[in-house]
């Protein structure tokens, strides 16, 4: 392959790079907002964060994508670069599957954690966030760990709009060099190497977060 | 935003027609990923390490990398080597195999969760090893496994609009195609997410209903 070949392939890890980190970004806000929303002692806030979580678990990504590059514009007439159009796309998907992670591991957290909390007259937030947040975290990182790999996965589905990143400009590579074994396999070894650095990261940061709520809980 | 009822209806017999192409590639990539996914199992079983290992870093390496690019690399590498299928078919296969992967997983979770006594007591009749297998073991695997395996039913069905990316006419495809001749993207659009929501909420019902019934 040619150094300009290469350059176009690099140029899409780093695209495909970006649009991980800020799906990532609003994927997890949305993952905690609607989440916690989900144990809101409110029917109508747990309502709309479910209603929330359905339609987007519903649907498919691809067709978010379609319906945020295509059909917000000529219904709002906000035309959104196909970075933010991407980024927002796969944040709201993904973050409806976070949103369930955040909600089971809340649950999973003992019931007399809360009360505790109540008894010592914590408003909700300070319960939530000195006494279940702390806890559940460490659940939810492993299953975040699989979301993050299938976001990264998902980032794929944008090459769909033309936006250059990897899956784009393999197809690009291709077609100037008319090989496609070889420049699929590349870029299928480059998602996979990402996938793996990503969930040596996450198995990390797990472990010191686990290690750091056994050290706490034995001071 | 404007609605135009009159695009919906005429866009109804493209999305039939994308329906039927959508539901085939379901249930034929189904029935692939749950058959190819128990060989996967069975073979990470097999005491030799010869076998395991490749087994492993191929379904790992399939798991991780996306479904869209194998898609790509299966739709323009098979005919350069000579073996050709329609696009459908191709689609068919890539879907199969990637979430044979999955099944391959939930099929282990239910074979080890088949209580030891079982293993023992077919050895304790002396049955041969395939009998053991298909008469004891996989039957209450199988039963454990299914609504996990319901749930991949539904994930293949919210990723079958990447079929339309290697042209094969499924309700996205014939949705982007419609768009693109009447300029009119939010009806079709809209009408097949609403679709896939009719079709995929039920379904999560029915398959929390199915395991609660099965666990019970």
């Amino acid at each position: 392959m040619t150094s300009g070949l290469w350059e176009l392939v690099l140029k899409g890890v780093w695209v495909t790079v970006q649009l991980l980190f800020f799906s990532v970004l609003l994927a997890g806000a949305v993952s905690f907002v609607v989440g916690i929303a989900r144990t809101h002692r409110l029917w109508i806030v747990r309502f709309l964060a479910g209603f929330y979580t359905e339609v987007f678990r519903g649907t498919s990504a691809l067709i978010m994508i379609f319906w945020v590059y295509f059909v917000l514009p000529l219904a709002f007439g906000w035309q959104l670069v196909p970075m933010w159009a991407g980024t927002l796309a796969l944040g709201l998907t993904y973050g409806a599957y976070g949103s369930e992670i955040v909600r089971g591991a809340l649950n999973a957290v003992d019931p007399a954690q809360r009360e505790g909390g109540v008894a010592l007259s914590f408003t909700p937030w300070q319960r939530m966030r000195l006494i279940l947040l702390p806890q559940a975290i460490p659940e939810m990182i492993p299953p975040f760990c699989n979301l993050l790999i299938e976001l990264l996965k998902g980032t794929a589905l944008v090459s769909i709009m033309g936006m250059g990143d990897l899956a784009f400009s393999g197809n690009l590579v291709r077609l100037a060099l008319q090989e496609s074994a070889e420049i699929y396999t590349y870029i299928l070894l480059v998602y996979f190497v990402i996938a793996f650095l990503l969930t040596r990261v996450m198995r990390g940061l797990e472990r010191q977060l686990k290690a750091g709520v056994a050290g706490g809980g034995a001071s | 935003m404007k609605w135009d009822w009159s695009a919906v209806s005429d866009f109804m017999p493209h999305f039939w027609d994308g329906l039927l192409v959508t539901l085939q590639a379901l249930a034929l990539g189904s029935v692939i990923s749950f058959v190819l996914g128990l060989v996967w199992a069975l073979l990470m079983r097999t005491p030799s390490r010869w076998v395991r290992w490749p087994v492993g870093v191929v379904t790992e390496f399939v798991r991780n990398t996306p479904l869209l690019v194998q898609l790509f690399f299966l739709f323009y590498v098979l005919p350069e080597w000579d073996i050709t299928f329609s696009a459908l078919t191709t689609g068919v296969v890539a879907i199969g195999l990637h979430y044979s992967t999955y099944t391959m997983q939930v099929y282990r979770a239910g074979i080890e969760g088949v209580p030891a006594g079982q293993w023992e007591a077919a050895t304790a009749l002396s049955l041969p090893r395939a009998r053991t297998w298909t008469a004891v073991i996989l039957p209450q695997a199988v039963r454990r496994v299914v609504p996990a395996l319901g749930n991949y039913v539904i994930s293949m069905l919210k990723d079958t609009p990447l079929l339309m990316a290697i042209t094969v006419l499924d309700m996205l495809g014939e949705a982007r195609l419609y768009s693109q001749q009447h300029f009119q993207f939010t009806e079709p659009l809209t009408v097949i997410g609403v679709a896939f929501i009719l079709i995929s909420y039920p379904a999560s019902l029915l398959l929390r209903a199915l395991e609660r019934r099965l666990v019970r």
